[in-house]
């Protein structure tokens, strides 16, 4: 069951993602000694040096070897430890898919795989580094759990849930500081999508960093008369259907928002929802199937048509579809 | 060192295995049988006399463990497993069949005694790295064997794992690399070559040998001399030919996956029924 609590101001955190990651996995691994650290030679960029200093027979840098990382991580889950393993989103999913689809995914084993700096979000590193495919590839894995955490809130709680919960997981992570949507101490229901805001004219499903672009999006609609519903689908498997169709039902339009390309992201798991469930007018916001390139954020969200502006854009669009 | 009747004990079983195997392959009429024969002299000899386990207990928690990398050799596990206790040896007949628990490469999920998922070439190096690290953290006294082919030793991950396992001492990993000379394709030196193993692995740190891969008793020694060295990994490369023990595959070009010709079920049946002649007369 989830407990949470809507943050009112929408803020940008002081506290970066990636310390909250080490802070969390730190506690939990003074409480549960089965817990370890794997990384990829990222782990001055994602701040777990702490991890390493404070518990270093539990922390495996690998060096710049994703594919032996993630069969170590398997091998060690075998033996029944909670791997936590950590390097950039396309590094942890495209490089490594192969071995992450059989000696974690076929293979049943119990391994967190955090792929860090989603999206556009990759910035100046560029288009080799951005992963505007990791959430698609992950998708396609029987059993996988997914989710994109929106701020350190939702951070703090999914890390220890999937500490606790068996199974393969993908956790895309923001490296520096996330837009705070929940109120400290919230928790959340893996798989059960979260309503931002209320509304019946259209329903907008974001993700990510796209929620609090969807939230910008649902303030210029209400200026204009159009009332949107706002849901932070941060699990994208399994999918919250019954969100989804209760959506399409009530509001009969839906514009899926993510910093992912729109083909096997979240707005083709909608649309294959919908399609097949409750046929309903549907625009997919989102990378329109392009590589990266470098840029600042800002710069790349105006590039690959991600700011609120966008949204609202394909918020009219659909509604001209709408029955 | 073993006794001269222990020796014989390990040879026998190893005949066993070399005769199940191939019973259980001629049964299904094809499969990896060239790669599954190259390997029946070290599985038989772990099993026999190296390796610590309990068929009642096979996720005992002190016992030695084994990946085989080169997963497709699955049937001479199976029937290694099958001898020891672990299952029914009835189940031999049903590999590969349809909603089958022992599939053409080894599955943990589906069969009893097997301790890691393999079949996509060089991701056992991994895992058997991290099933080795696993046990250090664990403060255990037990071994991991791992099993990997010539021709895996194409694929990136295993020198990911190479150089891994030097920098984390992993000094109670003990690998195997079933130096056949051939892959799918042809020679290993046609398509991909190897050159030469023990080197490539003394460079990247690790405690190397280089024994004849059908001896039974230097393979045991040598494993007892790889025991004894700390901070290391070992790796022991077997001398071997694809096919091994069986006349018909050894000659055959294209002997890493067989669909089994009139001649071969004939000839096959011949070796089944000598191989169970020598097991009766004590020719081992």
């Amino acid at each position: 069951m989830s407990n949470i609590e809507l943050s009112k101001e929408n803020k940008v955190e002081k506290l970066e993602m990636r310390v909250a990651l080490c802070n969390t996995l730190i506690k939990l691994a003074k409480k549960n000694k089965e817990i370890v650290y794997l990384d990829s030679d990222l782990m001055s960029s994602m701040k777990t040096v702490e991890f390493g200093k404070q518990f270093p027979d539990r922390t495996f840098n690998c060096g710049v070897q994703e594919a032996n990382m993630i069969g170590v991580a398997a091998g060690l889950s075998s033996l029944g430890k909670i791997p936590f393993t950590h390097t950039f989103g396309p590094f942890a999913t495209r490089r490594c898919f192969d071995q992450v689809f059989l000696s974690g995914g076929y293979a049943k084993q119990n391994i967190k795989m955090v792929g860090s700096d989603p999206g556009v979000t990759a910035a100046k590193n560029g288009g080799t580094h951005m992963p505007f495919e990791d959430l698609g590839l992950m998708r396609i894995i029987p059993d996988m759990t997914i989710i994109t955490l929106t701020d350190t809130t939702m951070l703090k709680d999914i890390v220890l849930q999937s500490s606790k919960n068996y199974g393969m997981y993908y956790l895309r992570l923001l490296r520096k500081n996330a837009v705070k949507i929940y109120e400290e101490n919230s928790s959340f229901e893996i798989g059960k999508a979260i309503e931002i805001k209320s509304g019946n004219d259209v329903t907008i499903i974001a993700n990510g960093i796209m929620v609090s672009e969807a939230i910008k999006a649902y303030k210029i609609l209400k200026d204009s008369g159009i009332n949107a519903r706002v849901l932070d689908m941060f699990t994208i498997k399994p999918l919250d259907e019954d969100a989804i169709i209760k959506a399409a039902k009530e509001t009969g339009a839906v514009v899926t928002c993510e910093n992912h390309n729109y083909i096997n992201g979240l707005g083709s798991a909608v649309a294959e929802c919908l399609s097949e469930k409750y046929p309903t007018p549907l625009r997919r916001v989102g990378i329109k199937d392009k590589f990266g390139q470098v840029g600042s954020v800002e710069f790349l969200k105006e590039q690959y048509e991600l700011t609120a502006k966008d949204i609202v854009k394909n918020v009219k669009s659909v509604l001209k579809m709408k029955k | 060192m073993l006794t001269k009747n222990e020796v014989k004990e390990m040879d026998k079983f190893i005949l066993k295995v070399r005769l199940e195997t191939l019973k259980e392959i001629t049964n299904l009429g094809f499969g990896h049988i060239g790669g599954a024969a190259s390997i029946i002299d070290v599985v038989g000899v772990l099993y026999s006399k190296v390796m610590r386990i309990d068929p009642k207990r096979p996720r005992w928690e002190d016992r030695d463990f084994l990946v085989v990398s080169k997963g497709h050799a699955g049937p001479t596990l199976y029937a290694t497993l099958a001898l020891k206790g672990y299952f029914d040896i009835k189940l031999l007949e049903t590999l590969n069949e349809d909603g089958t628990s022992l599939p053409s490469h080894c599955d943990m999920n589906l069969t009893t005694g097997i301790d890691m998922t393999t079949g996509s070439l060089g991701q056992g190096m991994s895992t058997a790295i991290g099933i080795a690290l696993g046990n250090r953290l664990n403060k255990k006294d037990n071994y991991t064997y791992l099993i990997l082919g010539d021709g895996e030793l194409n694929e990136g991950q295993v020198w990911e794992g190479a150089m891994f396992a030097n920098q984390y001492k992993l000094d109670n990993l003990i690998a195997f690399v079933d130096e056949n000379k051939k892959q799918l394709d042809g020679y290993t030196k046609d398509i991909n070559d190897s050159g030469d193993i023990k080197k490539k692995f003394e460079s990247f740190g690790w405690d190397s040998y280089y024994i004849d891969g059908a001896d039974s008793e230097i393979i045991f020694n040598t494993i007892e001399i790889a025991k004894s060295v700390k901070s290391k990994p070992s790796v022991i490369i077997l001398d071997t030919i694809k096919g091994q023990g069986y006349d018909f595959v050894e000659e055959a070009m294209a002997n890493h996956h067989m669909n089994f010709n009139e001649a071969q079920v004939k000839r096959a049946n011949e070796l089944i029924e000598q191989f169970e002649k020598d097991l009766k007369n004590g020719n081992y």
